[in-house]
């Protein structure tokens, strides 16, 4: 396969309603800030681009079917091959990856990824609703269809499985919404205390309304390009960032749609088919999971995603990567709920299954200079979610998984201060991060390395 | 030959009633304003009724009816899902129904609903739990009830449950709920 690059990004602006442009007019937004940002006019892109793929969830909420074709008309790029992908909460990463195979098979050198999502044309209880029928509409809807509950199921099991707090879940509030703070793209740029985050109005026990992330219209565009598509584009006039930013991992996982459906392994199979390298090769962590099988752990259960493992592990391999915590500069992970991004920490690899929630508390995944107003027992090794994520930034589905990389083709061009207008949320010479997009109660999960040329 | 109808009948309502501002004139000075121009948003209404077959796990629901709680079990292992499906993912293999209604039974995880998607707010508060049944491999979601929504704590994992079932059955999941032993 060929090298892929990633060259640039646009994000329109994430927003409770943009009721000011239809869809095709927002994904321009961030389609012309993508071209912008690389000094090529719209038709001199326009001519050289090959294709796209596109990006969105649900035709129910824009109340069109074949959405895709109309931002790929808007956008001037018939009829260049395109295609729309959906994966639920997933479908802005496998929109990613998908742009990423198109180049890296050959069969383009220029493909445009944009994605979008209009939430806003519906209540938010409707729009719960519409959500919720990606569950099992015979057994799982019918009882109660409701994503915040779902994942509240999940992490009360994993608060009585492995001790984790609703305090060290607040962290991950605090955390995002102080990184946010400093990103004029997001949603909410709020600073909260933990007492903010608890005193919220309950919505599923024990997840309170900022636990969980918000609705929002908006979109997001990504350039993947070949080496021979960045001869093109600077043989056109394009005035690419350098250091290039280069896709270097690409995972994918999946998982059973029913949440209960999820199997219940012993530790022996854990251990071969799911532990990473790193697991596998410590005797302190194989007595530790041993310790915690002997306790009644069985995986992945409700507290895990297998998906997410999964294709942690795939991209990781690809990538060469054998101690994320430490070899990653950032990651930029799916926090649709705080629950949801202790329970990744684990997935992924920064922390063992079960130590997420202490994990989310020492400070280790916070972004090094930025104050949080917390006592934060050690210093930054891995930022997680630097721009905000999901509860933050907010989360127009079809575009997440395409922000995140942005945000992180910023991050690894040394671009933050330009793009944010704010430099506190560069991560001091980033050379690799990784995005991580999930669907679901975990049933797809998407994980993409990006890496700094030397 | 009869005159066709050359206008649509105007009917009352409909949005120009309320006056939409418009320039009078249409010169590209005017015409440009309209670029300030507030966005005009309308209601949509969306209503469907859909036939919606359980298909192979039809009879699942028909227990239900009869106060039976069944199960799918492969042939070939005995692995055994609480929510039924009509073929193993493991062997491949046609599952074959068995009853589970007697089975011990105990919450493996839950939640209280304090908000919810529009269909089910008139409901909230309501508890979503996760059961366990002796001998099953999956879990079952389902709703507990015989427990105050308002004093939720983690004490309740792990409590003993029973199943109940509607008397008069809907076709739908909730027609088994669960109270504590």
């Amino acid at each position: 396969m060929r090298t892929v690059y990633a060259i640039s990004g646009g994000v329109s602006n994430f927003t409770k309603a943009r009721d000011d442009k239809n869809f095709q007019g927002i994904v321009k937004e961030a389609y012309d800030q993508a071209i912008a940002d690389i000094g090529l006019d719209f038709p001199t892109f326009t001519h050289l681009v090959d294709g796209s793929v596109a990006s969105y969830f649900s035709d129910h909420f824009t109340r069109q079917l074949m959405a895709g074709i109309m931002a790929q008309d808007y956008l001037g790029l018939i009829p260049k091959p395109s295609h729309r992908v959906e994966g639920g909460g997933a479908t802005g990463g496998i929109c990613f990856q998908e742009a990423w195979k198109s180049v890296a098979s050959g069969h383009m050198d220029i493909c445009a990824a944009y994605g979008f999502e209009t939430m806003s044309h519906v209540e938010t209880w409707k729009g719960n609703e519409f959500i919720a029928l990606a569950s099992d509409v015979s057994f799982d809807y019918p009882v109660g269809g409701f994503y915040s509950g779902y994942y509240a199921m999940m992490v009360t099991r994993h608060m009585k499985e492995f001790g984790t707090t609703v305090e060290q879940m607040a962290m991950v509030s605090v955390k995002n919404h102080r990184n946010a703070y400093h990103n004029q793209y997001a949603q909410k740029r709020e600073r909260l205390t933990i007492a903010d985050v608890r005193n919220a109005p309950m919505v599923a026990w024990p997840l309170t309304r900022l636990d969980i992330c918000v609705m929002s219209d908006g979109a997001a565009a990504s350039i993947l390009v070949s080496e021979e598509g960045l001869r093109k584009l600077e043989a056109a006039g394009a005035q690419i960032k350098r250091p290039l930013v280069k896709v270097t991992g690409i995972g994918r996982g999946t998982d059973a749609m029913r949440m209960s459906d999820r199997p219940h392994v012993d530790y022996d199979f854990f251990m071969e088919n799911y532990a990473t390298e790193q697991e596998r090769s410590s005797d302190e962590t194989r007595a530790y999971y041993k310790h915690l099988w002997d306790h009644g752990t069985r995986y992945p259960g409700v507290h895990s995603f297998r998906a997410g493992r999964t294709a942690g592990n795939m991209a990781y391999k690809m990538a060469g990567i054998q101690d994320p915590l430490h070899e990653l500069d950032f990651v930029e992970l799916h926090d649709a709920y705080t629950s949801s991004e202790i329970q990744t920490y684990e997935d992924i690899g920064l922390c063992r299954y079960g130590e997420g929630g202490p994990f989310a508390a020492s400070g280790k995944a916070f972004v090094p200079g930025v104050d949080y107003g917390l006592q934060l027992a050690e210093a930054p090794i891995c930022p997680v979610n630097p721009s905000g994520g999901l509860i933050a930034c907010g989360h127009p589905v079809g575009a997440t998984g395409l922000m995140q990389g942005v945000f992180a083709i910023w991050q690894l061009q040394g671009s933050i201060a330009e793009h944010y207008g704010d430099a506190a949320l560069q991560i001091p010479n980033a050379r690799k991060g990784a995005i991580h997009s999930h669907a679901g109660t975990g049933t797809y999960v998407t994980y993409s390395i990006l890496e700094r040329e030397n | 030959m009869a005159k066709l109808p050359s206008r649509r009948d105007e009917s009352l309502g409909g949005y120009i009633v309320h006056g939409l501002p418009f320039p009078i004139d249409s010169d590209p000075e005017s015409l440009a304003f309209l670029k300030k121009l507030a966005p005009i948003e309308i209601e949509q209404e969306y209503k469907i009724t859909y036939l919606h077959s359980y298909g192979q796990d039809s009879p699942w629901f028909a227990g239900l009816t009869n106060r039976r709680l069944l199960a799918s079990q492969d042939p070939v292992h005995g692995y055994t899902y609480a929510t039924p499906r009509g073929h193993d993912m493991y062997s491949g293999e046609e599952t074959n129904w068995i009853d589970i209604t007697d089975r011990p039974a105990k919450v493996h995880a839950f939640t209280v609903c304090y908000f919810g998607s529009e269909e089910f707010l008139p409901e909230t508060p309501f508890v979503l739990a996760l059961v366990q049944l002796e001998g099953v491999n999956t879990l079952l979601l389902t709703r507990i009830m015989g427990v105050d929504p308002h004093q939720p704590s983690l004490d309740w994992i792990g409590m003993p449950v029973t199943p109940r079932f509607l008397r008069n059955s809907k076709l739908k999941p909730t027609d088994v709920y669960f109270i504590p032993s």
